[in-house]
């Protein structure tokens, strides 16, 4: 038994050291032949399947682009839909590959959860909606209010933090999934619902009558928005940040879904780079060196991304605002291929 | 194998059965260790956080019900623990109460001679025993709770209270110095009562005389605090609840997700224990009931002086039982946000500090020790109410 026992922990130990310049995780991907990401599955525009089955959304559109460029085919993707509480285990544990689920890159879930955050795909800041006909027009006016929240969201901790820092006092009443806060909210249980502003404009056209509510100006925390891995798989967790910078770059560079093909013959040497006509950038990774072709060639650039999913391709009709490139005033910045 | 082999020497047998067991405790003890240290090893390996170092931190967010005092600026994680712990236990002992009340009815009347009380009873048993008790769960939260009144049209109650979707608002009591003197007056009464009762039953036991105590006992525990009560000059006045800009203020509040809780386990677990009940006096031999008639006792007493007693022996420990299903399944407030320790604890507090295996482990520590001291309890007063041999 005990030698058993060591045989075991050994082979594991080679195993381990064999593949350390590798990324288990993404031999674990293209054996497995096909990506498992943790996605939403409740919130329009980032991450929701549709009545037939087909997931849209920006976090989806992520992962399809890491399949994509992997796989050359951006279905190969299988998403499991994660709430609130239970995202992390499920990186942890190594159920998803990837999460790509709206989640705040924080200080605390870098350093103690055992997570990297690999690139913020989406700028936002929590705010608030109330009923309409309570009158209030600032977050400021809102002591005494009931609050609806979703469990386990930074969400959580900023509501207290903002309610004690402008000395008003607050009822919150928190629950484990946000189809839960939103109906409390709805039914009247609450005054106010807080979550990530883009999510209020998703949440707001699922009540029963959207126009009776408005969402109030302020703004009343960071929340970058980031797709995380696991610790100790640097390679994959290059392949996904790279994923996401080959979007903007090719937002940046003009490279669209409609164009990518003509683009293979541009002189432009950033974008033969990109699209792999020149440099062995995609081996680097371990993936082909037309890896970000083949991102753009099937899910487009961020920007086509984002318009379909959250922009005004989309019925939520967020502005770019801190998401436009930074060349236009945003902070989207896509680092360099080279 | 049956034949007659040499018994084996008694020592010897004792000897190996002790080695068989310490072999075996040593194993156990063994595999736990190694599953913790294999636990500690993959958290360290994976960087996530272990220990229970963040017991002591702020937890830095809001519940919505504190029996104890807490605050999300200042309280700790271990405070939040507290408090889901208190939240669990009150949903969970005033459930056993009313289960038990509703419980003990139903299983009686399904015994009655009354033909409608009987298909009642019955019906209620058949109809809420075969319904997911979440199911349950969510129609009292979502179809009967959510149906009150908003704020601005509230049921005002009689006596200064309000109803509305947002929970029940009730008076609180305040005492004011001097309301001591009540309280002492409670305990002399109920001590006064219980001596009356001992009285009662030597008397009955030399003398074979009843006597009605009951009315005496209740003269009693209600009159002698009241009439302290009304010496002392009422000390003693109420917090009223008030309509605040967004929410009603003051006043003692019921959640509705704690009605809710408390409602579906209640009205869940008493159909089984009706049955639990109705089995029990079955039990009961028909000549018990029979001799009792015979002597001349009429129904009331010989269930309550014969049936019920004899009853309780077969009833409590499957009674114990759904004790424990009623406790465990308070956990289901996770459901409809109620902050009991698995909302707050398994929930929030798992979810901020990410360390899942430390808390997991604590909530299920804590249910294991509610779920036996119960269980230590119940078997206490089943050996009560055994049967007394001579």
């Amino acid at each position: 038994m005990k030698h058993v026992a060591t045989a075991l922990v050994l082979t594991m130990l080679l195993t381990c050291a064999a593949h350390a310049a590798e990324s288990p995780t993404l031999k674990a991907v293209q054996a497995r032949g096909e990506l498992i990401c943790g996605a939403n599955g409740q919130l329009a525009g980032f991450g929701m399947p549709d009545p037939q089955g087909n997931w849209t959304g920006l976090d989806v559109d992520f992962c399809r682009a890491i399949a994509a460029a992997i796989f050359n085919d951006p279905t190969k993707v299988k998403f499991v839909p994660l709430i609130a509480a239970n995202r992390f285990t499920a990186l942890q544990s190594g159920e998803v590959d990837v999460l790509a689920r709206n989640t705040t890159w924080t200080m605390s879930r870098n350093t103690t959860l055992g997570i990297d955050f690999a690139a913020v795909n989406f700028y936002d800041g929590q705010g608030f909606m109330v009923h309409k006909k309570l009158k209030v027009s600032s977050a400021l006016e809102l002591n005494g209010a009931a609050v609806c929240v979703q469990q386990g969201t930074t969400t959580e901790l900023n509501l207290a933090d903002y309610f004690r820092s402008h000395s008003m006092s607050l009822k919150t009443v928190t629950f484990a999934t946000v189809d839960e806060a939103i109906k409390a909210y709805d039914s009247g249980r609450c005054d106010a619902y807080t979550t990530d502003s883009s999510a209020l404009y998703s949440e707001r056209l699922q009540l029963s009558h959207p126009n009776d509510n408005i969402v109030l100006p302020e703004i009343i925390s960071k929340e970058p928005l980031s797709p995380s891995v696991r610790q100790g798989d640097d390679v994959w967790e290059n392949v996904v940040r790279w994923t996401h910078d080959a979007m903007l770059d090719a937002e940046e560079l003009g490279v669209t879904k409609g164009n990518v093909d003509a683009q293979l013959k541009s002189p432009n040497p950033e974008i033969r780079r990109l699209l792999g006509v020149e440099g062995q950038f995609g081996q680097s990774l371990g993936l082909s060196n037309d890896w970000a072709y083949r991102i753009i060639k099937y899910i487009g650039n961020y920007g086509e991304s984002f318009e379909r999913n959250v922009g005004q391709g989309s019925p939520l009709k967020i502005a770019r605002g801190l998401n436009a490139l930074w060349t236009k005033g945003g902070l989207q910045y896509g680092l360099p291929v080279r | 194998m049956i034949g007659v082999a040499k018994p084996f020497p008694r020592n010897a047998r004792k000897a190996g059965s002790f080695a068989l067991q310490a072999a075996l405790v040593i194993v156990v003890v063994g595999l736990l260790y190694g599953a913790f240290i294999n636990a500690a090893d993959n958290l360290a390996h994976a960087n996530i956080a272990s220990g229970f170092r963040f017991w002591n931190n702020t937890a830095g967010f809001d519940i919505s019900q504190t029996l104890i005092a807490y605050s999300s600026s200042s309280s700790t994680f271990g405070r939040a623990f507290w408090v889901g712990l208190l939240n669990t236990l009150l949903v969970a002992g005033i459930g056993i109460v009313l289960a038990t009340v509703l419980g003990f009815t139903i299983g009686i009347a399904r015994l009655s001679r009354n033909w409608l009380v009987v298909r009642l009873a019955g019906g209620y048993v058949e109809l809420i025993r075969n319904i997911p008790l979440l199911l349950q769960l969510l129609f009292w939260y979502n179809a009967v709770l959510k149906a009150l009144p908003e704020l601005r049209h509230s049921v005002m109650l009689p006596g200064g209270g309000f109803l509305n979707n947002r929970g029940l608002f009730l008076p609180q009591p305040e005492f004011k110095p001097g309301f001591g003197a009540v309280l002492i007056a409670f305990f002399v009464a109920l001590a006064a009562a219980l001596l009356l009762h001992v009285w009662a039953r030597r008397r009955r036991e030399r003398t074979g005389a009843q006597s009605h105590t009951h009315w005496w006992t209740l003269g009693l525990i209600c009159g002698l605090p009241l009439a302290v009560l009304a010496l002392a000059g009422f000390p003693l006045s109420f917090g009223f609840p008030q309509m605040g800009h967004f929410n009603v203020v003051g006043g003692i509040e019921v959640l509705p997700e704690f009605a809710a809780l408390l409602l579906a386990l209640s009205v869940y677990t008493a159909a089984f224990i009706a049955e639990v009940v109705r089995a029990g006096i079955l039990a009961v031999a028909p000549g018990q009931t029979e001799a009792a008639q015979a002597l001349g006792l009429r129904a009331g007493a010989t269930l309550r002086l014969i049936v019920v007693p004899q009853a309780m022996r077969v009833i409590v420990p499957p009674l114990t039982s759904q004790y424990l299903n009623l406790i465990k399944n308070s956990s289901l407030a996770v459901a409809i946000g109620y902050p009991d320790l698995v909302q707050v604890f398994a929930g929030s507090v798992l979810n901020i500090t990410g360390q899942a295996v430390e808390v997991i482990a604590i909530t299920m520590a804590v249910y294991l020790t509610i779920s036996l001291v119960t269980s230590l309890l119940m078997n206490f007063y089943g050996r009560l109410s055994a049967i007394v041999e001579r």
